[in-house]
């Protein structure tokens, strides 16, 4: 099978969806001329042209708006952010716009748009840029939002997305633009809310979803070395949730760990946990853990930021923790 | 009415920008050996904006803002190089204590209020910082920098209109260096001129050369003295260029070397310099003291900020909030 990255695994899926379908259309910044900030868009100008792929002022509400409005009356935008932290400023056309269009009309819109970008801190780059804000569009009825972690994910939930007659929210990383992996060729989609099972064990189920994905892996592996087997749940979609997928495991393990890059409180984190600890109560043989950043903007300083970051010796001890193995 | 132009502070100007052109070489270059991460925008080349603006205003009551190509302007208010450079370095003698960097330098002493990393944020914010210079009737008057990009987000459409319905003491400075990142500015604006955008807001507006920090001196005085003494904002377009990519990662392939050699040709310093020279005011003995004088201050400024320690682990969670 061909290994790509998880770059040219979303390009993929751009281009295909684009091929495909006439109403797609891809509009943001620096998408056409520049070939996408982090070249996510890398050729698309030059094959769909200027009416498809749209490079626009920087103006992040006003075409997150446009997008809704082609939406709508029955376009297929994909609105690029450069990063979501610029998303903030277009918070308002998402939030009380694109998820309340439907409702508010009682069912006379559809609105199939799609908002991509990354998503989460990179490097060095410090509190206005290296924001994990899933929290902000997962606490929101009316979207969909997914976070694939490996190309294989990226390209089969972004064709999803774009053939979703929801608005859905896709989170994707800087820094796992160059991550590897696996992409058969030609067509495959993977479904919206449907979690995956990225490695299987019986001690205790590690929940995650996006980056931390490699560092719960990279954390089962040392653990496995010590006879601890790790099951690794990534949820995938964070709305809608696939709850049950993420209690079979523990209902096996009866341990449950949870792994998120955001801020710990009122975050996808917190919630799946309490998910957990509701509904998985009778099997537990621990409390739940939440490994996630720290409650603090990130600071620019390396080892500050890493340090502020969900780690393998964190996760590492969150499982031991619920293993009630004392360092 | 034109400036007094006084010898010194000719003098200043050049120093200044020169001191504004090393440091950022020397930025350039840490930042090739890792010493500076993340993203660093260079001011190289618009260093007559920040400098001839500056020299124009007085930062006991007066105050700047811009956006995170900031270094230029940091060093313009007198800022300490090396609290600077410890800043790109992330260490705890740097001005924001290593947790802002380049796009973050702050100093409150010094009226300079940022350093922000959100295209046209500082717009608004720069507003209300005028609105309380009128509020308090302090006769300050504050300046606002942005981009060529910053200039189409709604932030700068709003604050102008709220600028000029209650007069606000506010000097809009549009740094068009051509480029916001890979894009020419002539593609994504309805206009060439930026200076008419502020007339649909009954705000005076002017296109200024800003390679020229003798014009950008004047042009800012004379619209600072409208602020402070008749409350009127208004919107400067400074025309100039950056000679680096967008930020150190951006090999900047969108545009000729020509058209970088052409701009190059009318170097800020380089104007000033030979203007000053043939006036007799400096010397080419003058010029090279300046020179190594400079070199010795930014190298200084590396050593310090290598020096100086880490912030230690629990200064992460200080500064969030106030106590
Ligand atoms: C709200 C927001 N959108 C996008 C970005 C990414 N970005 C950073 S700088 C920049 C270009 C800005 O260009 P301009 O205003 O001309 O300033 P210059 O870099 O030329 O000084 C962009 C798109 C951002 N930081 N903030
Ligand atoms: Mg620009």
């Amino acid at each position: 099978m061909p290994v790509i990255t998880y770059r040219e695994a979303l390009n993929q899926a751009l281009d295909e969806e684009m091929a495909r379908d006439e109403s797609v259309f891809l509009i943001g910044e620096e998408v056409g001329e520049y070939n996408g900030a982090y070249k996510v868009s890398k050729g698309l100008l030059d094959k769909y042209g200027p009416k498809r792929v749209i490079d626009t002022p920087i103006t992040e509400l006003g075409f997150t708006g446009i997008g809704v409005g082609a939406a709508m009356v029955g376009l297929r935008p994909v609105v690029e952010w450069m990063t979501h932290n610029f998303a903030l400023l277009a918070l308002d056309q998402v939030v009380n716009n694109a998820a309340k269009m439907r409702y508010m009309s009682g069912g006379q819109f559809k609105l199939p748009i799609v908002f991509r970008g990354p998503n989460g801190p990179a490097e060095y780059l410090a509190s206005q840029h290296s924001q994990a804000l899933q929290t902000y569009w997962t606490h929101v009825p009316g979207l969909k939002v997914v976070a694939p972690a490996t190309p294989y994910d990226a390209k089969g939930l972004l064709k999803s997305a774009i053939r979703d007659d929801n608005p859905v929210v896709v989170l994707e990383g800087e820094l796992m633009y160059a991550w590897k992996g696996e992409v058969p060729e030609g067509e495959y989609l993977v479904p919206i809310g449907k979690a995956d099972v990225k490695r299987e064990g019986t001690d205790v189920t590690v929940v995650t979803y996006s980056k931390p994905l490699k560092v719960v892996q990279e954390a089962a592996e040392l653990c496995a070395q010590e006879g601890i087997q790790v099951e690794i749940v990534d949820l995938r979609t964070l709305r809608p949730l696939d709850e049950e997928t993420v209690y079979r495991s523990v209902r096996k393990t009866n341990r449950a760990v949870v792994v998120d890059e955001s801020w710990p409180m009122v975050s996808v984190g917190s919630h799946v946990a309490w998910l957990i600890s509701r509904n998985c109560f009778d099997v537990l043989d621990a409390q739940v853990e939440l490994v996630a950043s720290e409650d603090i903007p990130m600071p620019y300083n390396h080892t500050l930021e890493l340090a502020a970051q969900p780690s393998v010796t964190k996760v590492v001890a969150a499982v031991k923790k619920v293993l009630y193995l004392g360092e | 009415m034109a400036k007094e132009l006084n010898k010194n502070l000719l003098k200043k100007m050049l120093y200044d920008m020169m001191l504004i052109r090393h440091f950022e070489e020397k930025a350039g270059q840490m930042y090739g050996l890792k010493k500076i991460g993340g993203f660093c925008h260079l001011y190289n080349g618009e260093e007559a904006v920040a400098v001839g603006s500056v020299a124009a205003i007085d930062l006991k009551k007066d105050y700047i803002l811009t956006g995170y190509r900031d270094h230029g302007h940091a060093l313009a208010c007198g800022m300490d190089p090396k609290g600077i450079m410890a800043e790109l370095f992330g260490k705890i003698t740097g001005c924001s204590r290593g947790k802002g960097g380049s796009m973050h330098l702050f100093d409150a002493e010094k009226h300079f209020l940022g350093g922000n990393g959100i295209v046209g944020a500082q717009i608004p914010i720069a507003t209300g910082v005028a609105f309380a210079q009128k509020y308090r009737n302090d006769g300050g008057v504050t300046l606002c920098f942005f981009g060529d990009g910053a200039i189409h987000q709604g932030a700068f459409h709003e604050s102008l209109n709220m600028a000029k319905i209650w007069n606000l003491p506010i000097v809009y400075i549009c740094e068009n260096n051509q480029w916001g990142m890979g894009t020419n500015f002539r593609k994504v604006s309805s206009v060439d001129d930026f200076s008419l955008l502020g007339t649909a807001y009954g705000i005076p507006g002017k296109q200024i050369n800003g390679m020229d920090v003798i014009e950008v001196y004047q042009e800012v005085s004379k619209a600072v003295d409208q602020a402070r003494e008749s409350g009127l904002p208004s919107l400067l377009e400074a025309r100039t260029y950056r000679y680096k990519g967008h930020s150190m990662s951006d090999p900047a392939k969108y545009r000729t070397r020509e058209e970088v050699e052409e701009y190059r040709k009318q170097d800020p310093i380089l104007i000033l310099k030979d203007k000053l020279m043939q006036e007799g005011i400096v010397t080419e003995k003058e010029y090279e003291k300046y020179d190594s004088q400079i070199q010795a201050i930014v190298d200084e400024a590396v050593e310090f900020a290598e020096k100086s320690e880490e912030p230690a682990l629990h200064t992460m969670y200080e500064d969030i909030l106030v106590d």
